[in-house]
């Protein structure tokens, strides 16, 4: 199965399912960033700045901040994020940040003749959405049609209609319910600091033992100053 | 209360002080015990080396926000990562014949047991010298050695799972070794500390023994007494305060 790239960020996976009374189904889907509103990728990524989540939804890689350890890789839910070995940096679908920013659409939709792909606001492409489901249950028959904008990853902003949302898998691998493992939400945002700062009191103990109880010398010791012999205390 | 020592430390020792003359030279003045041979010495800093490149490189992974003026020293981030996985296993391989040079040594004894129960009265210095039974290491190193040869162990399972990557294991297993790696180091990290200080200003006279391989006979019935009495022959606390008599009365040994 053909994957994303590094400096191939858009695929169109195509998958012939077989239904259980044996039709077959030619499934499309655009695989690409689904741009989650909870990204793993970013949660994943130790390095500030180099995974930027915009107002508008978009989630991107500021390459010159990253530093290539590739967590964003296992954090991802939908395998999306890829390294290159080149540059040592990782890099994935900006969602055409820098077109969006100029007000114009994605290369993608623009490329797009039959109006499959469209790109707006997400009030209205999730109402676009949600009527194409309803037309597909209603005049097609396809009782389980949806729309696929998981929620355990707080929605995304790439969004999909499927003729079957129970089974999103069928669509190449779709997850239905990506999920971001706990090490990188609880163990990055609060451990890591916490258990961090633990191990430098670590520092702090040792020179505070010194300034306490100071420092164990050979015996025996030279006899104090008021005269006074050492002890000695086996 | 008796002195033991294993046959095993005994043997270590023998080939120490027989071939160390063959790798490099330690000289050893009058009145000082070898300690270290030139060849431990110069796994403990290839150890010590590593671990530092290791540990700063691997500061930069694990809070950039914090640590990222580190990472210049070594090219940038993206640099640093690539690099630190071959710090540790530079770290590995070194620690790893360190591993196998102090193994008899390193091996737990009653006498450690007893060591781990007084050390609170050791560390507050209200035992003015280790208890009698104190071999060539004392129980603190021991543990301290075999938490780095676990730490090496997870090291190296979770290290090869990281530096493979998530494509080949799997995310879960990319997961669950970065927080283990991450715990492992910062033990390790709270072991440094200790350890510098125990060696430098925790217990004076200690440093010289990984510089110039050798100690004062006197640091050896203080800190290591079973040692002091298995490569001289006389009773520490005997030598001790002997010493101490020639010390009070001014006279010259």
């Amino acid at each position: 199965m053909p994957e994303t790239r590094w400096n191939f960020w858009n695929l169109i996976k195509f998958n012939e399912h077989q239904n259980p009374d044996g039709t077959i189904q030619w499934l499309m889907r655009k695989d690409q960033c689904m741009h989650c509103a909870d990204p793993g990728c970013l949660h994943a990524c130790p390095a500030d700045g180099a995974i930027v989540k915009y107002a508008n939804g978009i989630v991107d890689f500021n390459q010159e901040n990253c530093i290539g350890c590739e967590f964003c890789v296992s954090g991802c839910p939908f395998n999306i994020p890829r390294f290159n070995p080149e540059t040592k940096r990782v890099y994935k679908c900006t969602l055409c940040s820098d077109r969006v920013g100029e007000g114009l659409e994605p290369a993608c939709i623009k490329a797009c003749p039959t109006g499959c792909l469209k790109f707006g606001t997400k009030d209205d492409m999730k109402f676009i959405a949600e009527g194409r489901a309803k037309q597909l249950r209603d005049n097609f028959g396809w009782q389980n049609a949806g729309v696929y904008d998981p929620q355990s990853v707080g929605g995304t902003h790439v969004i999909y209609v499927l003729h079957d949302a129970t089974d999103p898998e069928r669509y190449g691998n779709l997850p239905s319910n990506p999920q971001i493992p706990w090490s990188y939400t609880v163990w990055k945002w609060l451990f890591k600091p916490v258990l961090g700062t633990f191990a430098l009191f670590g520092f702090l103990g040792v020179i505070f033992h010194y300034v306490t109880s100071g420092p164990r010398r050979t015996q025996p010791e030279p006899p104090a100053k008021d005269g006074a012999n050492a002890s000695i205390n086996l | 209360m008796p002195v033991s020592t294993s046959s095993a430390v005994e043997r270590f020792d023998h080939k120490a002080r027989e071939s160390f003359e063959s790798v490099g030279h330690t000289t050893v003045y009058r009145g000082e015990l070898l300690r270290h041979p030139v060849y431990t010495r110069v796994l403990h800093w290839m150890v010590a080396l590593f671990f530092f490149l290791a540990l700063f490189t691997g500061f930069a992974i694990y809070l950039p926000w914090l640590f990222r003026w580190f990472t210049p020293f070594f090219g940038g981030g993206p640099l640093s990562r690539v690099m630190h996985p071959w710090f540790g296993v530079g770290f590995l391989f070194f620690f790893g014949l360190q591993a196998l040079n102090w193994f008899q040594p390193m091996i737990w004894t009653a006498a450690d047991s007893r060591w781990m129960r007084d050390m609170k009265k050791i560390i507050s210095g209200e035992a003015k010298m280790d208890p009698p039974d104190t071999g060539f290491f004392n129980a603190g190193q021991k543990v301290q050695f075999w938490e780095i040869v676990g730490g090496c162990v997870a090291y190296l399972i979770t290290g090869i799972i990281l530096w493979v990557g998530a494509r080949t294991f799997g995310r879960i297993a990319v997961a669950i070794s970065y927080v283990v790696h991450d715990i492992s180091a910062l033990i390790m990290l709270g072991g440094i500390f200790i350890h510098i200080y125990e060696s430098t200003f925790g217990q004076p006279g200690t440093f010289q023994s990984m510089i110039r391989g050798a100690v004062s006979e006197a640091w050896a019935w203080t800190f290591h007494p079973a040692w002091y009495k298995q490569v001289t022959g006389r009773d520490p606390q005997q030598a001790c305060e002997e010493a101490h008599r020639q010390m009070t009365t001014g006279s010259k040994p």
